[in-house]
């Protein structure tokens, strides 16, 4: 069985991190990544950019609404992810709203990442 | 506590410390009571967050708090009544209930906003208001920002305490800021005020030298710090996009910018392979959300300049085509001779120093007391082979340095055409 694992944390105390302390968790993660990696668990992971970078696609509308800012309604839950490998965001955005036009309804919080594991195992 | 707990703790009451001092300022009406309010707040916090654990909201939290502590004392105060325990208020479990229906979230946007104003009031001059902004938003220590600053604790303190008094003055006497919810004009005019103030904090960071930057360097990041709060309230402003784009663009470069001996590395010669890619990438990142909003403005503008240089491997590969157009449109939008010097720097890229001197030339009445106009001018009639010329510019140059580092850079420049000569 595959798992996901979200992350989640007070974003503007993440934020306020010296470079250091960053720095500090990053390599402490890194030895876990290494450990996990080499005996086949870990497959791709991200750290994604501040949400002040995210933009959201309403795909409840037709045509689907684009919003500065993350996703921030309650009464959705988050069902899954991708990962898209773009020129820009206009090139994601036209992504999601081809993903959109599949499957309408919710939203698709479009998010830059900042730091991409690729992970070892090939299910 | 653990030092754990502390650590989690301080970075929680920093960071909820504008949104809760700017709604306890619209209680009170009055900055050092909004502060006094906080500092309680804090305080309880310290004691009671150990043993509950972190609340849900901590800003609605210390919001909360902060106002019931206030109150009582005023009301203590006119009754002279003696102090009841400490135990008879507040109980956090009380807090808690209460927050569920969370203190009314709709102002704090303005509420933040006004804060923030209320530190950029017109009265104050430019050095007043990064003094305020540090203290109050912030919550620095007047030693901390003294230490930034350069100046003497009880300097700095006169200073706070002299914006504080003007602000004060300006409150009562009818020409401050008023409570009131912002109309949409007034609203981005203290949108724009509030960014230039912010710029205002990074710069003071941004252009130190080698010497001071260790002390100057957490301005930049508080700078950073709030003007990412500033876009979390007003998500769809591309000019907020473009001043956080612009920092980060900037702030990539800091690891960079001094050698070890504190001489001036220019960014042809800096590390590019040392720049923060993750500072780089959110920049970019701002930067591109920002264009799709097609209202460009100075800030997107320098942001972009910015985004040029940062996504060259090499300073070869920089797009001195586009960084030359860009400057052509900063100076449409704010035309100043400093900018058509920068944009010189492009045009001597593309079309060679004499048409960079050409440009540079005119600006010569009004930059005659600029450092850099010198430097740059200097630099250009030395590629022209016009060395006496170039002698003399220089030699003016170091008699306006404003740092050490400044004046070696030319220094270096001088040796090199005695070497030649």
């Amino acid at each position: 069985m595959l798992y996901a694992l979200l992350c989640y944390h007070q974003e503007d105390v993440v934020c306020s991190w010296t470079k250091e302390e960053d720095d500090a968790v990053m390599a402490r993660l890194a030895v876990v990544h290494e450990k996990l990696a080499s005996a086949g668990k870990l497959g791709p992971a991200a750290r994604l950019l501040p949400t002040t970078a995210a933009t959201t696609l309403r795909k409840d509308q037709d045509p689907p609404l684009v919003l500065d800012g993350p996703f921030a309604e309650t009464k959705e839950q988050l069902l899954g992810f991708y990962t898209i490998d773009c020129a820009d965001l206009e090139e994601a955005l036209s992504i999601a709203r081809e993903l959109a036009r599949a499957n309408p309804g919710g939203a698709y919080e479009v998010r830059p990442v900042s730091l991409f594991v690729p992970g070892t195992f090939a299910p | 506590m653990t030092s754990e707990e502390a650590h989690w703790i301080g970075s929680t009451l920093t960071a909820a410390r504008p949104q809760a001092v700017a709604a306890l300022l619209r209680y009170f009406r009055d900055l050092d009571l909004a502060e006094e309010a906080f500092q309680e707040a804090c305080l309880r916090a310290l004691k009671t967050w150990p043993q509950n654990g972190p609340p849900r909201d901590p800003a609605a939290w210390l919001i909360f708090v902060g106002r019931n502590v206030a109150l009582d004392t005023v009301r203590r105060q006119a009754k002279q009544t003696e102090l009841p325990p400490e135990e008879a208020f507040s109980d956090t479990e009380d807090t808690e209930a209460v927050l569920a229906e969370r203190i009314d979230g709709a102002h704090y946007r303005d509420d933040v906003l006004r804060l923030l104003f209320i530190c950029c009031h017109p009265d104050l001059p430019a050095t007043q208001q990064i003094a305020l902004a540090l203290r109050i938003v912030s919550g620095l220590s007047v030693k901390q920002i003294a230490r930034a600053f350069l100046v003497s604790e009880a300097a700095m303190e006169q200073r706070v305490t002299r914006a504080k008094a003007r602000i004060a003055k300006a409150q009562s006497g009818g020409s401050g800021v008023p409570f009131e919810a912002p109309g949409a004009v007034e609203r981005a005019e203290r949108l724009g005020a509030v960014a230039a103030m912010i710029y205002l904090v990074f710069n003071e960071g941004y252009s130190a030298a080698r010497d001071t930057s260790a002390a100057r360097e957490p301005l930049c990041e508080e700078a950073i710090r709030l003007a990412r709060l500033l876009l979390r309230l007003f998500p769809a402003e591309p000019e907020i996009m473009g001043l956080t784009a612009l920092m980060l663009l900037q702030h990539a470069r800091a690891g960079t910018r001094f050698d070890k001996d504190g001489a001036v590395i220019l960014l042809d010669d800096q590390d590019r392979g040392q720049w923060n890619g993750p500072m780089i990438a959110e920049g970019l990142a701002l930067l591109d959300k920002a264009i799709r909003h097609h209202r460009p403005g100075p800030y997107q503008v320098q942001a972009a300049i910015s985004a040029l240089h940062a996504r060259a491997p090499t300073p070869e590969d920089t797009d001195w085509g586009e960084i030359d157009l860009l400057y052509a449109t900063l100076e449409i939008m704010q035309p100043s001779p400093v900018i058509t010097l920068n944009r010189a720097v492009a045009v001597s890229k593309l079309r060679g120093a004499e048409a960079a001197l050409t440009m540079v030339e005119p600006l010569g009445d009004r930059l005659s007391g600029y450092f850099h106009y010198h430097g740059l001018r200097g630099a250009l009639l030395m590629q022209l082979g016009r060395t006496g010329e170039a002698r003399e510019s220089f030699l003016t140059a170091i008699g306006l340095a404003t740092s050490a580092a400044e004046a070696a850079h030319i220094r270096a420049h001088l040796d090199g055409l005695k070497r030649e000569a």
